[in-house]
């Protein structure tokens, strides 16, 4: 789950009231979100590296709220305010609108076709005469990394770069070009670099050299210019120092590079929607237009308003409860879902806007009707589904067994079904590859190299790990064993002459003997071992 | 056992005398080491209600070496002074004696001695008084700055009385109760040594079930009881189809990165799928349909054919109800208790694998409210009866609501499972029926079992490091109370 900080005073100055920490966190229950910690800080550098590094550090009280994966609006302090603001009936959810600048062009993103090849789309809007205050650009920025993180998968599928209008001067170009090629000073840096040389530089950065590879290999990486050969950016690693937002900037160029073109518009919106708020005229949002490498057009930022019709009988009947239209259309409308009852049957009309992507289904709006009605006011009734049960037969003969065995005096073990190759065959006297073994990819230690394919070797361990224990020590398990198909009889593992396989009905079933003397050594054990192996499946 | 002769004796002297006897006295009368006496009280404590033996202690004052010494001896500054003749000691002479350094500078400060700096052949020690009254050595108890010359000695004696079967004779107790003694009937002569509840007895020899199977097979009573029908899930390896396309987890989720799901190198695909189903599935996914918008991205079967170990057991659910859209639909509860696998940052109470149980019911008409109803049925059964709910968020669920229970000791609620009605987009792509709605919920196994035995880090719980003790030690389960 995603987690946002938000300074506490400055949450409540904004909700227009104060909470005591168990009002806060029961609004929070109510709502779907959670306040998981309440730190500040001072207290997170000091927990972090140590008390000296935290002296001087902020005492401001921040609260970490945990906010659904889905739910882009709520990621910044603006979003979690409207939201909860519009919860309780103090707010009317505002209206985004999308409008043409007062004066002259939009402004233009021109895409070249070398983008294709590495990071094809764009879009772009304006927000114009914004004022902006050291904790309105902290939280700008911060939505911004919170974005990249969640919905943009770490840039790979969007990348967000925003930019001082005022510096630079369009129509702005959206290329790709060889990495020799491009040169410009970046972000908090004195000269300028080749995009080459920003490659190394930022090997060692702790923050960007996670991106890195999105773009490292590519024949051509993407660079924005404006009309004087100004670099705007090169997404997804870092926007030029040229057009940098500060405290004093009015207004702001916002542009998105994606890989997906969905994902791409569903952040712009989400950027201006949230931030337009500080607009001279709050809530509109200056359009930009994109050219295409074909030479068509499009306007963004796109701000759709999408109309759904449900009928409340839907609601009622998914949720379980009995209200009128009018109600639940109020219930919707406090969800940021402005509805409305059309007046024929039971009919409402629900507005979803466009900071509701999460929104796609019908049954997306009747969880919202569920959550304002409050999920501790439905009643809970039982359905009149009428079954009658089944045990899975292979479960039901290993309970039989399993309570048999420990009443012949054998201690059930429980142990990983990953383990190392060693385990399952050279410490038995085996082969790895004789053992047609499930392999995972990218094991982080050796002891997620493969799915067991016996259990002999967890029981060892298990005797390996309490050597203390009195003897006799007499273990079992009965579980699951992974293979790819049907091995043959192993025999290097049990000691000569001491062995036996075990037939039922002709057929093969397993076998039992003493632990050859080699096996008892790699498992670091010292007395002698016996064992039994079976599979049940053939008894049921 | 103590010498029965002091036995005895110890006995003769608590029956001369009206109240009781001190044990230290005892001792210095017999002429025994005291620790013989304490001996022979234990053993008489032993037998019964011979005797009654209060502990006290008193706190005797001895003398240090050095303070007995001064007390043969005189102290230090005395012992100066009754060595320095009419003619007067010269210092260096004064010096060489054990006492003298300490003994001098007393004997200066009492003003029993002086010296004569310019005497001819060195400073010279003359008596000042004709006598000394030597009070260190008659008052002990000074305790001098750096010596000490007592320490306390704490010493611990028992008082000993008549108990309420005081005997001056003492009878051979019996252990056990023999064949012999039933047969002959003397058992009724017999006096029989009283048991020691302090000590633990030989544990009998006998097999045991682990704790977490242990309550595995509860749960798995539980579900029974309520009519569930037990889903197949003896396949840990699944492909990302079943685990997460079907269940419309869009392909581009964080829960299908490297860091979060186990993917196999072999056999890295599966290939074999219901094509027709697929392509549905790959339309939601991309272009929507069934009354959604669906995700609207490039869906890619090469995503969908990679091979993992699943991430949950709901990939079965998601194969039992297409199963089930494949006939005419009847109402169904399945559930499932079974191994899972999560490539995550690993710590006290986490692992790469454990168990997920899951319940799910399929029928016309259920409504958010009948799952708050089954989860109340459900937790009942657990002993858990004040149950809350709060919305959440899974991509296969639409609503979702995390369950909480009131934690009594805790005095908080707790999270103690995650529910919801599975979203249309996974259920009408199956083909069952629009009127059908589907409610499931899970929780971990280990969690509540880890609360049940009082275990605080997974890994004593799970795996081959766990303490066989605990698998032998822990108690039946019984989740109801």
């Amino acid at each position: 789950m995603p987690t946002v900080g938000v300074k506490r005073d400055l949450l409540f100055k904004a909700l227009g009231r104060s909470y005591t920490d168990e009002e806060f966190d029961e609004l929070c229950f109510e709502f779907g979100l959670e306040l998981d910690e309440i730190t500040s800080e001072k207290e997170i550098i000091s927990r972090e590296q140590g008390d000296t590094k935290a002296s001087g550090a902020s005492d401001v009280i921040l609260y970490k709220i945990d906010v659904p994966a889905n739910r882009y609006d709520l990621l910044c302090l603006e979003g979690l305010v409207r939201g909860l603001q519009v919860f309780k009936n103090k707010l009317e959810a505002p209206q985004y609108k999308r409008v043409s600048p007062l004066s002259g062009e939009p402004q233009k993103l021109i895409i070249t076709k070398e983008t294709e090849a590495v990071r094809p789309h764009a879009v772009a809007a304006v927000l114009r005469n914004i004022t902006f205050t050291q904790e309105r650009y902290d939280s700008f920025i911060e939505l911004q990394e919170k974005l990249h993180q969640n919905i943009c998968r770490k840039r790979s599928l969007v990348a967000i770069g925003t930019h001082d209008l005022d510096t630079i001067s369009g129509p702005f170009t959206y290329t790709a070009k060889p990495p020799g090629d491009i040169s410009f000073k970046p972000l908090n840096q004195t000269k300028e670099y080749t995009a080459t040389q920003l490659m190394s530089l930022y090997k060692t950065d702790s923050h960007l050299r996670h991106y890195l590879h999105i773009i490292e290999d590519k024949p051509v990486y993407p660079v924005i210019y404006d009309s004087n050969g100004v670099v705007l950016s090169m997404p997804p690693i870092i926007n030029g120092d040229h057009s940098k937002i500060s405290l004093k900037t009015k207004n702001v160029f916002i542009e998105c590079t994606a890989t997906d073109q969905t994902k791409a518009k569903t952040v712009l919106d989400m950027m201006v929607t949230m931030f337009s708020e500080y607009c001279a005229q709050p809530f509109t949002v200056e359009e930009a237009e994109v050219v295409y490498p074909d030479g068509k057009t499009c306007i963004y930022p796109e701000l759709a308003y999408r109309k759904e019709k449900l009928s409340s009988k839907f609601i009622n009947q998914k949720v379980g409860i009995n209200e009128s239209t009018e109600k639940i259309a109020q219930l919707l409308t406090r969800m940021c879902l402005l509805s409305q009852a059309t007046g024929v049957g039971d009919e409402i009309e629900v507005e979803i806007p466009p900071t509701r992507s999460d929104v796609i289904h019908a049954c997306d709006i009747m969880e919202d009707a569920a959550i304002a009605y409050g999920f501790n006011n439905i009643t809970r009734t039982t359905p009149r589904t009428y079954t009658v049960a089944n045990q899975f037969p292979l479960n039901k003969l290993t309970e039989l067994l399993r309570q048999d065995l420990a009443a012949a005096g054998f201690t059930e073990a429980l142990n990983f079904a990953l383990c190392s190759q060693e385990d399952i065959a050279d410490k038995l006297g085996k082969k790895i590859s004789e053992m047609r073994a499930v392999h995972i990819s990218n094991p982080k230690t050796a002891e997620f190299q493969v799915a067991r394919t016996t259990l002999l070797p967890g029981l060892l361990k298990t005797i390996a790990a309490n050597r203390k224990m009195p003897l006799p020590l007499k273990l079992f398990e009965i579980s699951d064993v992974v293979l790819k198909d049907e091995t043959k009889g192993r025999h290097s593992t049990y000691f000569p002459g001491r062995c036996a396989d075990i037939f039922v009905r002709g057929k093969n079933v397993g076998r039992l003997g003493v632990l050859h003397p080699d096996v008892i050594n790699r498992f670091e054990l010292t007395m002698p071992c016996s064992a039994l192996e079976m599979d049940i499946e053939p008894f049921l | 056992m103590a010498d029965t002769g002091v036995l005895e004796t110890l006995l003769q002297r608590v029956e001369k005398v009206d109240d009781g006897v001190d044990s230290l006295d005892v001792a210095t009368s017999l002429g025994v080491d005291h620790q013989v006496i304490v001996g022979a009280v234990k053993s008489l404590q032993a037998l019964g209600d011979v005797i009654s033996a209060e502990l006290r202690s008193s706190k005797h004052w001895e003398l240090t070496e050095e303070g007995t010494e001064i007390a043969e001896q005189g102290s230090h500054e005395s012992r100066v002074f009754s060595c320095i003749p009419l003619e007067g000691l010269a210092q260096s002479e004064l010096m060489k004696l054990p006492f003298g350094k300490i003994g001098f500078s007393k004997a200066m400060s009492n003003k029993w001695i002086r010296v004569d700096k310019a005497h001819e052949g060195g400073p010279r020690i003359f008596r000042t008084v004709e006598s000394i009254e030597d009070q260190v050595r008659e008052k002990l108890f000074l305790v001098q700055k750096g010596n000490i010359l007592l320490f306390s000695l704490t010493v611990k004696s028992y008082w000993i009385t008549k108990g309420n079967s005081f005997s001056t004779t003492i009878t051979k107790q019996e252990t056990e109760l023999t064949p012999e003694m039933i047969a002959s009937g003397n058992w009724k002569e017999k006096k029989f040594k009283p048991y020691n509840f302090e000590a633990m007895g030989v544990a009998p020899d006998c097999g045991h079930l682990h704790p977490l199977m242990k309550v595995r097979t509860q749960f798995r009573q539980i579900f029974l009881e309520m009519g569930f029908t037990e889903m197949p899930t003896n396949n840990f390896i699944e492909s990302s189809f079943w685990n997460f396309d079907s269940l419309f987890q869009p392909q581009q989720h964080p829960a299908r990165d490297q860091h979060d799901t186990f993917f196999l190198s072999d056999p890295a695909h599966a290939h074999q799928f219901p094509q027709d189903y697929l392509e549905r599935v790959k339309k939601v996914h991309s272009e929507g349909g069934y009354g959604s918008q669906g995700y609207k991205y490039d869906w890619k079967i090469e995503e969908a054919q990679k091979n993992i170990l699943r991430t949950h057991t709901t990939a079965v659910s998601a194969r039992m109800l297409y199963k089930l859209a494949q006939q005419k639909f009847t109402p169904v509860k399945y559930f499932s208790i079974d191994r899972v696998f999560r490539n995550e940052t690993l710590d006290a109470t986490h692992l790469a694998e454990f168990h997920q149980i899951e319940g799910v019911v399929a029928d016309y008409g259920l409504t958010l409210g009948d799952l708050m109803g089954v989860l109340h049925q459900f937790f009942t059964k657990l002993g858990i009866t004040k149950l809350r709910f709060k919305p959440a968020y899974n991509p296969y669920t639409e609503p979702s609501m995390e369950v909480f229970s009131y934690h009594e000791g805790l005095k908080k609620w707790v999270e103690v499972g995650n529910s919801g009605v599975f979203r249309p987009e996974m259920l009408l792509p199956m083909g069952l029926p629009e009127g059908v709605s589907v409610i499931a919920w899970g929780l971990s196994l280990e969690r509540p079992t880890m609360i049940k035995y009082g275990i605080n880090n997974i890994r004593e719980l799970v795996g081959h490091k766990v303490n066989l003790q605990m698998v032998y030690d822990s108690p039946i389960c019984r989740l109801d109370s």
